[in-house]
């Protein structure tokens, strides 16, 4: 992020340290290393504390920012922690994993000439002080009102979501279908950007206010929503996430050695494959990995196959560079670690050997043609242009949808015709009553700030539905 | 934590039972679905059949062949110890319908799955024959438990030491041969049931089997159990894990199945190496 922008200017941004990406690209340790005190003041001395400052605009949850930062400046580090957590619940995560160039440094004024202040690693700096040096005292909480709710899905929607309600005086539970809670940021972002111990310890926090967690329990399996319901919950919140992996249909995708990025993450990150066989659950080590997109997804687990070992790793994508939708540091962090980025290139076929393993796919080039609806280029293929790349293994991430394991089995809540689950956008009430949802199960695969920005919405319209009706 | 109540060894002790105490998933179970079970911190989430739930006492049992690593560390729980996790019950239930005349085929710890199918296609009417076995008398399980939950019981040995000597195709086409029958069920290692469909496709009998793809969270959410049935690409533990026998690309299976070989025998004698030195 240090040289987002490349330029040299006269007042510019504290850089944050980092491990070189020669060694980190071969270690599973988090890639920047935080700033000191020192480090922290002299960048939040950089904000000008804009009267109508426009980071404010840009951030999806309306963060304080000159707000906290000022305090940092006065080196009032517990009073900027409890000012974020006014308006986010989980800084330690956003200030690591927020599109922070498109949403508030994006439109900082300082980075209009310059680079904008550095407001995702302040606000990482807060959570992480907060950490090591806090107290650890709880903040205030309502008394009971004696009133039952039940979240699916333990993603930063619903950790929102619980958070705000137990702070409300609300009894509240996390029904979670794996065995650990958090969501993607414990099994889709790998460690090397999010610890997991902080995740953890984000979970741990809500338990000690009183939130219980129920692991295992696979809601529409396990248990339904009618089912909670009968048992006295109130109020149900579904944030189950967008957990459903796209394939590209192209022959061959069967083969050994094509993962989903679902699979190929949720072993390394989840079930901790790289430290196989200290634990059980293995992973495919490839030589030469080709990973199809350009999202968050596939730089993820493209940086996870170089750690693991690979002596080659390629994003295949078929747009041109400014169409990828990774944050802009990731891409950098990938290329620094030796990623290479195959661009207007498509996969039309894999290719295999007698044992069924995968041993390279065949591609077309591409070139861009008249703007599609969106607007953008639409790549179309060049005639000819065939050729071949050697891999023993294949990570697709080119999206996911919605998973109806759930939504199947509740015929009375509405579904739009992808399979999302359809909501008032006000508030996050479904069409079943007494039923909201919000995150990824609403919009489709988003962003952690968005996915809290909708709990935080549905937890204050539970809140006026548990006191005063639906 | 999900606590053992009754520990059992078959087989010289190559084939484990255990029951569980998991009483929100014995509410739930139905014949044919199948639960995830992880020992402790480190390990692996591997899906297991449920061979039995008694939704009274709460409890859930499973019966499985010890191969690796996993089901070795399984095999080391004695009764009092728990799994740290048990998530389901996931996969489809199977489709119990009277029919008249059906053929249920076992073999190895698929018999273990195919008790309750076999049970409740009698429970509710049909006349079911049912033949499993094993490749020799010691590995052969639930014996009388088949022979209770079906009309005529049929054993094979592909040695000959006990019942029939051989395979349970031949037995099986016997009583194809006889006639009438309407539905076959096999389940057990994949080249039984390629060889059982492809003997019922001649036949023209619907022939229902359950696939055993490698897992990782049996919810539709990786992809890893992708089978192909019919040309099409399914997810066997939300789509299945039972499908036509007549669809099913059962090579690809086995060859998808392979897929960890190398990493599995590694993690399998690492275990037993440190196991051994305590
Ligand atoms: C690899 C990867 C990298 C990403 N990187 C970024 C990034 O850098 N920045 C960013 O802002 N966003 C990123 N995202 C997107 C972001 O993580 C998601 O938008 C966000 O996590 C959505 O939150 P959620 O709470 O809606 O759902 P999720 O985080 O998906 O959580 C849903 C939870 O519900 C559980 N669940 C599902 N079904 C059931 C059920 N039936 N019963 C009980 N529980 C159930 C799931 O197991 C899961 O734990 C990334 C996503 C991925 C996959
Ligand atoms: C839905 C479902 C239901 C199942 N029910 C039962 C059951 O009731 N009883 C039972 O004994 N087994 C059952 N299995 C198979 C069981 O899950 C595997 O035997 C187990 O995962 C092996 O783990 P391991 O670590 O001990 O052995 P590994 O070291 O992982 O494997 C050892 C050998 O077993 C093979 N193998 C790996 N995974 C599987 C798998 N999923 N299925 C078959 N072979 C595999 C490997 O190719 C290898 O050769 C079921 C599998 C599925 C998917
Ligand atoms: S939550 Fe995200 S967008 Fe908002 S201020 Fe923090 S880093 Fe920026
Ligand atoms: S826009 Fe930039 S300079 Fe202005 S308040 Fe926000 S962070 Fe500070
Ligand atoms: S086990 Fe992951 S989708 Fe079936």
């Amino acid at each position: 992020m240090a040289d987002i922008a490349g330029k040299t200017q006269k007042n510019p941004r504290v850089p944050m340290p980092e491990q070189e990406p020669k060694v980190r690209a071969r270690n599973f340790l988090e890639v920047p290393t935080g700033y000191t005190m020192k480090m922290a003041q002299e960048e939040a001395a950089r904000c000008l504390q804009c009267k109508k400052p426009g980071c404010v605009t840009g951030c999806p949850v309306g963060v304080d920012i000159p707000g906290f930062i000022d305090l940092i400046v006065q080196g009032d580090m517990s009073g900027a922690i409890r000012h974020l957590w006014k308006m986010n619940a989980l800084p330690a995560v956003c200030g690591r994993v927020c599109p922070q160039e498109i949403q508030c440094e994006g439109q900082c004024i300082v980075g209009k000439k310059g680079q904008p202040v550095a407001i995702g690693n302040l606000e990482r700096f807060c959570a992480d002080y907060e950490r090591e040096h806090g107290t650890g005292e709880l903040p205030p909480k309502q008394p009971s009102t004696g009133k039952k709710v039940a979240v699916v899905g333990s993603g930063p929607s619903g950790l929102t979501v619980a958070g705000d309600l137990i702070v409300k005086g609300h009894d509240v539970t996390i029904y979670e279908a794996f065995h650990k809670p958090g969501g993607v940021l414990v099994y889709g972002i790998p460690e090397f950007r999010l610890p997991k111990a902080i995740v953890a310890q984000e979970v741990n926090f809500l338990e000690r206010l009183g939130v219980k967690v129920e692991c295992n329990a696979v809601v529409g399996r396990t248990v339904s929503l009618d089912e909670l319901f009968a048992e006295g919950y109130e109020a149900i919140y579904v944030g189950v996430g967008a957990g459903l992996p796209k394939f590209m249909n192209l022959p061959g995708e069967n083969l050994v050695g094509i993962l989903s990025a679902n699979e190929y993450l949720t072993r390394a990150n989840l079930m901790k494959a790289y430290q196989f066989p200290d634990v059980d659950t293995p992973i495919p080590h490839g030589k030469n990995v080709v990973v199809l997109g350009a999202g968050n997804v596939a730089m993820d687990s493209a940086r996870t196959a170089m750690r693991l070992g690979a002596e080659t790793v390629k994003i295949v994508y078929r747009r041109s560079r400014d169409e990828m939708p990774a944050r802009k540091a990731e891409i950098h962090h990938a290329e620094e670690e030796g990623i290479e980025m195959c661009l207007l290139t498509n996969p039309t076929r894999y290719l295999g050997n007698e044992k069924g393993r995968l041993t390279g796919m065949e591609c077309l080039r591409m070139e861009l043609g008249e703007p599609d609806a969106s607007g953008r280029r639409r790549p179309v293929p060049i005639k000819g242009s065939e050729f071949q790349v050697d891999c023993d293994l294949c990570i697709v991430a080119v999206g996911s949808g919605a998973n109806p394991l759930l939504t199947s089995e509740t015929s009375d809540m509405q579904l739009n015709k992808w399979g999302y689950v359809v909501t008032d956008p006000a508030t996050g009430k479904t069409t079943k009553k007494g039923v909201w949802a919000g995150g990824d199960i609403v919009t489709g695969a988003a962003t952690v700030i968005l996915a809290m920005g909708a709990g935080r919405q549905a937890a204050d319209s539970i809140h006026n539905y548990l006191t005063l009706g639906w | 934590m999900f606590k053992i109540v009754r520990r059992q060894e078959m087989t010289g002790g190559t084939v484990i039972l255990n029951e569980i105490e998991a009483p929100l998933i014995a509410k739930k179970a139905r014949p044919g679905q199948f639960v995830i079970l992880k020992a402790n911190e480190n390990g692996e989430r591997i899906p297991l059949t449920m061979a039995d739930s008694d939704p009274e006492k709460g409890t859930i049992t499973i019966i499985y062949m010890v191969v690796g690593k996993s089901t070795a560390l399984f095999r080391d729980l004695q009764v009092g110890d728990s799994y740290q996790d048990v998530i389901g019950p996931l996969g489809k239930a199977t489709h119990l319908e009277k029919v008249g005349k059906v053929i249920c085929v076992g073999g190895g710890t698929g018999v273990a799955v195919l008790h309750p199918i076999t049970r409740g296609l009698k429970e509710i009417g049909n006349d079911v024959t049912c033949i499993i076995g094993a490749r020799t008398k010691d590995l052969l399980i639930l014996e009388d438990e088949m022979k209770k939950a079906s009309h005529d019981l049929r054993v094979c040995t592909d040695d000959g030491t006990y019942g029939h000597h051989g395979f349970v195709t031949q037995v099986m086409q016997e009583v194809l041969d006889a006639g009438d029958v309407k539905l076959v069920v096999a389940i057990g290692p994949v080249p039984m049931m390629k060889a059982v469909s492809k003997i019922t496709k001649d036949y023209n009998v619907p022939t229902m089997v359950s696939l055993n793809p490698i897992m990782v969270d049996g919810t539709g959410m990786c992809g890893g159990c992708r089978v192909t049935i019919g040309g099409e690409t399914k997810f066997a533990c939300v789509d299945g894990p039972e499908f036509d026998g007549h669809q099913v690309d059962f090579d690809e299976l086995m060859m998808r199945l392979q897929a960890y070989q190398e990493d599995e025998r590694d993690s399998h004698q690492h275990y037993c190496t440190i196991r051994d030195a305590k």
